[in-house]
């Protein structure tokens, strides 16, 4: 739960401000980026994804270094992504 | 290809280790304490300490969020949710953990409606779908969570909803920090920083370590170089005569933290006079409650709630493992009694627990078997 999980950032809603999708080792689904209104996000950007909030925006080897630690962690981490897709943020 | 570079790792943790072996005063012992229970899971999963000099012990502190929540506020999550036409909404995390009455399984199984979510934005959403229910998101987490809730308190309002509300538990990390260097059980010469909480509350902070206890702090990041290159910025600090708040995870966490982060929380919620830790006891002002401003959305005024105190059984030593006074291993019903499967205390269930650590990557370790059979 306390996991801190890297994102792509592959889409910014027009009519959402407060939203963006994001890829998560292949799952696709919203999250809210409200936390970071002071760093404008574009496609293409890596964060750092907490219980469905963007917590800070990180650097692409940063992101892809924490994302194969995450994949080595096994159970928790495949928890946290069955959890995202669980996920119906809108 | 990945052979490849777990061999570089190795080899720069081995180069890492040995440098911090040379900074070893002879005959001194060295006890760091990691405050994040992530850090916890990554230290046995790797198996850091043993890279590390005999003369370095790394003792687990009290930041797994599941693991500090005493069972008296599981009890009463569970009186919620027995309340007529309730939804009660939590992190997976919490589902598994034993109140005086049971977990939220057991209570689900009989009857109650207790669902699992990943963000506190899909409880608001369980909310807008089911007007005819009030739905509670049972909050919980240290400063890396408690944003979210916040934002998700903001929208609530925004949205005009009447049937959402928070049953709050957050805590806070410095005053836990705090309670556990004014414990007589402990000498430690050094803390590793949480990484997560400190993107929200930055690591200036943390100046009344070095100030007030005279020891060194470094924030670090969550891989296993990460964690031995912090355990080398603290020595490199004890051997230079220093200590100061450092940063090692600075590629992600900024030294003043998130400030919206900190605003959202700062205008929904406040500090409580006191809260009780499992393991800890009672700690002043170290959890957020909701603001009176907020009330309507705040579970602990819409409903009553028992708030009795329960102790925790007596064969579990969760709060020393807490404290970093117990190593898991130490503990009478490690193993035996207490599994992830059937756990008797909190820091067997979350993957953040230092025993559910222990107890899934440790005790693999020739080496720690060794040494638990010697206690």
């Amino acid at each position: 739960m306390c996991l801190g999980i890297p994102g792509e950032v592959v889409e910014i809603y027009d009519d959402r401000v407060d939203l963006a999708k994001v890829d998560v080792s292949g799952v696709r689904r919203a999250i809210n980026i409200g936390l970071l209104e002071n760093e404008p996000l574009a496609p293409g950007d890596w964060v750092l994804i907490h219980v469905g909030f963007a917590m800070s925006k990180i650097d692409e080897d940063e992101a892809r270094a924490a994302l194969e630690f995450l994949e080595g962690l096994g159970q928790a981490y495949d928890d946290e992504i069955a959890a995202l897709q669980e996920s119906k943020i809108d | 290809m990945r052979f490849v570079d777990e061999f570089r790792d190795a080899e720069k943790a081995h180069v890492l280790a040995a440098r911090i072996a040379a900074l070893c005063e002879p005959g001194r012992q060295y006890k760091f304490m990691e405050v994040c229970g992530g850090h916890t899971h990554t230290i046995y999963k790797h198996g850091l300490e043993d890279y590390l000099p005999e003369q370095i012990t790394l003792v687990h502190g009290p930041g797994c969020p599941v693991c500090v929540i005493p069972m008296g506020r599981v009890d009463d999550t569970i009186h919620i949710a027995e309340q007529p036409d309730v939804i009660m909404t939590s992190f997976g995390d919490m589902m598994r953990v034993p109140g005086g009455r049971g977990s939220f399984l057991d209570s689900k199984a009989a009857g109650t409606d207790i669902r699992m979510v990943y963000s506190p934005l899909d409880s608001l959403k369980i909310a807008r779908q089911n007007p005819d229910k009030h739905v509670v998101f049972m909050a919980i987490g240290f400063e890396t969570t408690a944003p979210s809730t916040a934002m998700t308190l903001l929208r609530a309002e925004a949205e005009g909803l009447d049937n959402f509300s928070v049953f709050c538990n957050h805590v806070t990390i410095i005053p836990a920090i705090k309670a556990i260097m004014d414990s007589p059980d402990l000498r430690l010469d050094g803390f590793i920083g949480p990484g997560h909480v400190s993107t929200v509350i930055g690591c200036e902070v943390y100046r009344f370590i070095p100030e007030n206890y005279g020891l060194p702090i470094v924030t670090a990041g969550f891989e296993p170089l990460d964690i031995l290159q912090s355990v080398y910025m603290l020595m490199l600090q004890l051997s230079e005569g220093r200590t100061e708040v450092e940063n090692q995870y600075s590629r992600v966490v900024p030294w003043y933290g998130n400030p919206k982060a900190l605003s959202v929380i700062g205008r929904t919620m406040e500090l409580r006079p006191y809260f009780e830790w499992r393991g800890l006891g009672f700690i002043s002002h170290s959890a957020l409650r909701v603001r009176e401003e907020y009330a309507r959305f705040d579970a602990e005024r819409i409903f009553e709630i028992p708030g009795v105190r329960v102790a925790d059984p007596k064969a579990c030593q969760c709060g020393e493992v807490l404290k970093g006074v117990l190593k898991p291993w130490e503990c009478k019903v490690f193993g035996t009694a207490c599994t992830p499967e059937t756990p008797i205390g909190t820091c067997m269930v979350s993957s953040e627990g230092a025993c559910a650590a222990y107890y899934n990557f440790g005790r693999f370790s020739r080496d720690r078997i060794k040494e638990a059979s010697g206690v």
